[in-house]
């Protein structure tokens, strides 16, 4: 159901600096969003987010229901080594989605 | 006879709209708790502690006008070099008037290479924006933009 989109260049200098794009599909439902009923839908967002780069940890962040559905993330790295990036999403009720991505550093 | 008839109807009318302005009161709806000027503040002392927090080096990029807040482009970009004695440790985002002060916490390292983050946001009403960078020698810098929303996150029903 949960899906992530990634985008990691392929290919890559020694030393070069690579932006990385995420994008993970998900409500992100703020839990201060009421039906028609006056019941109060509950929150449900993802609530932090980690990128870690052939084991190591290179970026995090913690997320609140002000950040948009579908949560977008873009950073930066400098691409030292080929290998794995791998990001991992977790949020409320139990969500938990991982996705990775290659890089071949010449 | 025929005019007490008027008055009286005239006093039936008044007790009537009087009762409808009276029984409309109660249907006001509550507004969510908002943010205000002194969550946001500690909200922001939540993260820098006791320490000064000076404007400048950090740059926000948001639109002065958004039609749709509940997707807001939003850019955040540090002009620091990225070396190992001399980083951006972390950015944090803030707002003024959503539910929750907090936007988003972003942690970063010497291996960036560029301190710059881009995510979206959602934004209840027009309001300050509010990112605060944390270097590696502990110092806090920190920018503002106003953003005018035009239709507001957070306020429609789920139906």
């Amino acid at each position: 159901m949960a899906s992530a989109l990634i985008n990691v260049p392929a290919k890559a200098k020694r030393g070069e600096i690579i932006e990385i794009k995420t994008l993970m599909s998900h409500v992100m439902e703020t839990g201060y969003r009421h039906t028609v009923t006056g019941e109060v839908v509950p929150r449900d967002i993802i609530t932090s987010f980690t990128c870690r780069y052939n084991g190591t940890e290179i970026f995090r962040a913690d997320l609140f229901p002000a950040i948009a559905a579908n949560p977008f993330i873009t950073f930066f790295t400098v691409a030292t080594e080929s290998g794995k990036f791998d990001f991992e999403w977790v949020g409320d009720r139990g969500f938990s989605e991982t996705a990775s991505a290659s890089i071949a550093v010449e | 006879m025929r005019k007490q008839d008027e008055s009286t109807r005239r006093q039936f009318l008044g007790l009537a709209g009087g009762a409808a302005v009276l029984g409309a009161v109660p249907i006001v709806t509550l507004q969510p708790a908002e943010a205000t000027p002194a969550t946001l503040a500690a909200a922001i002392r939540n993260v820098v502690g006791a320490a000064v927090v000076r404007t400048g080096k950090v740059k926000l990029d948001v639109p002065p006008l958004v039609e749709n807040g509940n997707t807001v482009p939003m850019t955040v970009s540090v002009s620091n070099p990225m070396t190992p004695d001399d980083y951006v440790r972390s950015i944090h985002v803030f707002n003024e008037k959503n539910p929750q002060p907090n936007i988003g916490n972003f942690y970063l390292g010497p291996q960036a290479g560029r301190a710059q983050i881009s995510t979206r946001i959602r934004l209840a009403d027009s309001q300050k924006v509010v990112a605060i960078a944390r270097l590696s020698d502990g110092s806090f810098w920190s920018v503002s933009a106003d953003v005018v929303v035009t239709l507001a996150a957070c306020t429609e029903e789920v139906i």
